[in-house]
């Protein structure tokens, strides 16, 4: 018996159902129809799960370059110089290159990896198949949404390759900085790709969050009332309530920014004199303006991120603990006060600017309110867990290495909340440790706990699990050991964004940790190439799925064909009759949402 | 390099290799008895992680907190009350992390599957949930409290005898402005920058509250035990006057002053003692991403006594001086002031009233 029979051959085939179409209309499907412009949404989630894997992979390229030069100031790499060139002359990266790097950084992870390719994907894969639709509400402007987003990607991957280099203004793309080129290279061509790339981005959020709330609202099959949805459903609605709300905010400032740089205006800029150019025209200006409108999006962006993975976990938390999720009722809540709150604490990024001291204080009491829905979710987590009879499966493993990082991250939020603590703390490394735990990889961990459980369902095959176990263990270590330190650092002072701290004979302590830090980077971008072999490999060579309900969920995407067509389910969508979390309910093991409710069974 | 990536590579293809093999082991031999196994491997390293995690936040504590500034006093009145707040926030959430960290991978080790167990169904509790959302609600006004009286003290207005300095933030450097003996600030119109004829920050020179007014660059003065009041600007971009020894923040942005005041209670000669550093200086770190140079805009605060001071400032010349050589009457002490018609044209006139400060 050869070793692909082992994995594929001993099975009796369940019957497959991908030759047999779901209804009259049988549509003839080219290679670009299915593959390229395709409008079933679960190819479509596919493509925005890899176009993200590519930006992530060279976002956190960037991030091991950049952390090269912090770990290692005083020292020369000759093959920088041979992939970089001028950027790395000598073999030091320069800092110019530094500053378009960490820019590119934050702005790549941020919106491209982890709001397309987190909800992007997630909202795409399992919408429809969550509720019990055959597609989104307009599939064909979901596949603009994504053509919208992959001519975002073209644009900015583009502006890396400019003579005066990308946007280094820091992604938050603060003008002065950010408006004039006298002031940094990286403000000339470099900002205008910039905003191009992120006003198609906007676009692209847009017409994908309009269509997951249309579909959510008007698309549910029978009986799939709102209180019997999927958290996971309950997360990526709000997440598009938060986008639709908020991004066309970020859009106007945007707009105003496109006027300031290369049409005259003055809405940001004021009283600026640039060394070496003289005084600028402009007057009346408010650059203070520009950060209420991009954090008025800004943070609700964090939740954006956060709340699928939130979603996420939940129900993943739930199947593999074989109970149902605690307090559903209060998770939604939880979630709604979050996404409330997320429109009223822009502010509290902006204590140290010279806001109102009393409106800071508004912000402060708002801030640390969110505190309070966190809290409920991350206990009615804890008690999921409780009395529960937990699989590990690798998507279980993430899911609780999720709760962990929320915590962790979470809790300093109440630090950095508090305005009289933030006038420390502000611009430190104890920001990069709160924000990288609680949003960066507390997300990455919710976004690879969903393709773990959800990849049987992508692909029909298996990711291999001791990859994914090691992955898991090492990406978890390699966490805290990277941002757990880091709060030690802020601690010191040490301001976020600098090139080399030798100089600086308040910070240049911690130039060993640095180098520890680095390492550890490198080494975990490196596992990360272990979870990208193993996702390749299994598309083609996993083990097969052979059962239609593999983790024996309650939802609805598994009782779908192993391998779904185009219109998910064979004959009629089927029927609800209950919420998707009677686990473990009078005995049974699990019981359907298909299920119609017995005679007998117990009232919850 | 190229032996550094083979090394990689190989030990890729071997990791690789052992996670097939695995798998087929897994099948051959049932893949339900498979996944048992990993799961109790899976509950062992949870509780392993929990354990080895708990030492591991124990171990950095011991190797970084002496190089953190907690580790020392801070260096301005406000400070106290940061450090103080920050010591009460560090107890609440870390005794919050302790447990929750501990119940969640305690009770992933200890509810791991097992054939004797059923899962308990239990959908929901109202009180504990009640009890969840009232307590950390109670926990976090505490702070916010705290946290509100204290940003109200640093907000509030400085105190009438506060030395006044303006700082200026530039792309990369720092410059400051003292108001001299009339201890009024002359006006300043950015237009009126010119550096060449030493008019950095674009003082008005019809006003005559800038004759006395002094300008110097990178190092500031302040005095020990006397509030300092900053009135804070920027020339170009948004910069922000970091002053992580007064545990101070204040950005710097260009058309819109900002203030910050504080208090210092050690002079740089005993902060060398006590930090035991003798290279120790106050810097002022940009704290606000401003350019390319960001990473070197480093100002310094030399904290002297009143003495110390008053020696410092009476060395000093005023700006105008700087600017019109020939005014200054240490230099020409016999020309009458004013009467020089070279120096008149040269005087920049000023075009308009919108005068900020």
């Amino acid at each position: 018996m050869s070793n692909e029979a082992v994995l594929h051959g001993s099975h009796v085939g369940v019957p497959h159902h991908t030759e047999v179409h779901h209804d009259e209309h049988h549509h003839h499907e080219t290679f670009i129809t299915k593959y390229v412009f395709s409008q079933d949404h679960k190819m479509i989630a596919k493509q925005f799960l890899i176009t993200g894997m590519v930006w992530a992979v060279i976002g956190g390229l960037m991030s091991v370059l950049f952390r090269l030069q912090l770990g290692y100031p005083d020292s020369t790499f000759p093959w920088l110089e041979d992939i970089l060139g001028k950027w790395a002359k000598g073999g030091r990266i320069s800092p110019d290159a530094y500053y378009a790097l960490v820019t590119t950084h934050g702005t790549v992870l941020v919106f491209f990896v982890l709001t397309a390719g987190l909800s992007g994907t997630f909202a795409n894969f399992l919408i429809p198949l969550q509720i019990g639709a055959r597609d989104m509400a307009s599939p064909f402007m979901n596949m603009l949404s994504y053509w919208f987003f992959f001519a975002a990607s073209c644009v900015m991957l583009s502006s890396i390759f400019l003579e005066t280099g990308p946007f280094s203004g820091g992604w938050t793309a603060y003008p002065p900085l950010s408006a004039l080129g006298d002031a940094s290279p990286g403000s000339k061509t470099g900002m205008d790709l910039w905003l191009i790339a992120m006003a198609l981005f906007v676009v692209s959020s847009l017409l994908g969050g309009l269509n997951y709330i249309s579909t959510v609202l008007n698309m549910r099959t029978k009986g799939m009332s709102m209180t019997r949805m999927p958290l996971t459903i309950w997360a990526l609605f709000f997440t598009a309530v938060l986008g639709v709300l908020s991004f066309p905010v970020l859009f106007s400032g945007f707009i105003l920014l496109i006027f300031d740089r290369n049409f005259g205006t003055s809405f940001y800029l004021s009283d600026i004199f640039i060394g070496g150019k003289g005084a600028l025209p402009n007057e009346g200006g408010s650059a203070i303006l520009y950060q209420h409108l991009f954090w008025f999006l800004g943070h609700p962006e964090v939740y954006i991120i956060l709340l699928p993975a939130m979603g996420m976990v939940s129900e993943i938390l739930s199947t593999n603990s074989r109970k149902p999720i605690f307090g559903y009722m209060a998770m939604i809540g939880s979630l709604f006060a979050i996404v409330v709150l997320a429109f009223l604490v822009w502010a509290h990024h902006m204590f140290v600017t010279g806001l109102n001291p009393f409106l800071g204080s508004i912000f402060v009491l708002l801030t640390l309110l969110i505190a309070v829905p966190s809290a409920i979710k991350v206990f009615n987590w804890l008690t999921t867990l409780w009395r529960g009879n937990i699989r590990f499966t690798p998507a279980m493993l993430f899911a609780i290495g999720f709760v962990s990082l929320f915590i962790s991250g979470g809790l300093t939020g109440i630090w950095l909340g508090n305005s009289a603590l933030d006038i420390h703390l502000h611009d430190t490394y104890f920001v990069i440790a709160h924000f990288h735990i609680v949003m960066g990889v507390a997300s990455m961990f919710g976004m690879f706990a969903g393709i773990y459980h959800w990849y049987p369902k992508m692909y029909g095959r298996y990711l291999n699990n001791t990859l994914a176990y090691i992955h898991f263990w090492l990406t978890m270590i390699g966490a805290y050991l990277i941002f757990w330190p880091m709060h030690y650092e802020g601690l010191a002072g040490m301001p976020r964004r600098y090139y080399d701290y030798s100089i600086w004979e308040s910070f240049k302590q911690f130039i060993e940790l640095n180098r520890f830090i680095s390492t550890v980077a490198m080494i975990v971008f490196a596992v990360q190439i272990l979870f990208l072999v193993n996702f390749f490999y299994s598309i083609w060579k996993g083990r097969k799925v052979t059962s239609q309900n593999p983790w024996g969920s309650t939802t609805l995407e598994w009782t779908t064909p192993i391998h779904p067509g185009h219109g998910n389910w064979v004959g009629e969508i089927p029927e609800v009759y209950r919420w998707a979390y009677d686990y473990g309910k009078d005995g049974h093991e699990f019981i359907p949402q298909t299920q119609p409710v017995g005679e007998n069974e117990s009232h919850h | 390099m190229f032996f550094i990536i083979a090394v990689i590579v190989l030990v890729f293809l071997i990791i690789f290799q052992i996670a097939k093999a695995s798998e087929y082991v897994a099948v051959l031999k049932g893949e339900e008895r498979g996944r048992k196994q990993q799961n109790k491997v899976n509950g062992f390293l949870m509780v392993g992680f929990l354990v080895a995690g708990l030492i591991g936040v124990w171990w950095c504590n011991e190797l970084y907190y002496p190089k953190t500034l907690l580790a020392h006093e801070s260096a301005s009145v406000q400070g106290e009350k940061v450090d103080s707040m920050l010591w009460i926030t560090i107890i609440v959430t870390g005794v919050v992390f302790v447990i929750t960290q501990f119940i969640l991978f305690w009770f992933a080790y200890k509810y791991q599957e097992s054939d004797k167990r059923k899962a308990f169904y239990f959908p929901h509790n109202n009180t504990m949930e009640l009890v969840w959302t009232v307590v950390p609600a109670i926990a976090l006004t505490v702070l916010v409290v705290i946290g509100l009286r204290n940003w109200f003290t640093f907000t509030s207005d400085a105190p009438a005898n506060a030395l006044q300095v303006e700082v200026t933030g530039k792309q990369f450097g720092w410059i400051f402005r003292y108001p001299g003996k009339d201890k009024v600030f002359g006006k300043k119109y950015f237009r009126d920058i010119d550096e060449q004829n030493g008019n950095d920050l674009g003082q008005i020179w019809t006003d005559d509250k800038n004759f006395d007014d002094i300008v110097v660059t990178q190092t500031m003065y302040v005095v020990k035990n006397k509030p300092v009041k900053l009135i804070i600007g920027s020339r170009d971009v948004i910069h922000d006057v970091g002053l992580s020894h007064f545990r101070m923040k204040m950005d710097a942005v260009p058309g819109t002053p900002t203030t910050m005041w504080f208090t210092p209670k050690f002079t740089t000669k005993e902060m060398k003692d006590r930090t035991g550093n003798p290279n120790f200086v106050y810097e002022i770190s940009c704290d606000q991403m401003c350019g390319n140079g960001h990473y070197s805009m480093k100002g310094i605060i030399e904290v002297v006594t009143q003495p110390e001071y008053d020696a410092w400032l009476a060395k000093q010349k005023p700006n105008y001086y700087r600017a019109f050589p020939d005014k200054d009457p240490s230099t020409q002490p016999a020309t009458p002031v004013g009467k020089d018609s070279t120096t008149t044209a040269k005087a920049p006139v000023v075009k308009d009233e919108k005068v900020k400060l």
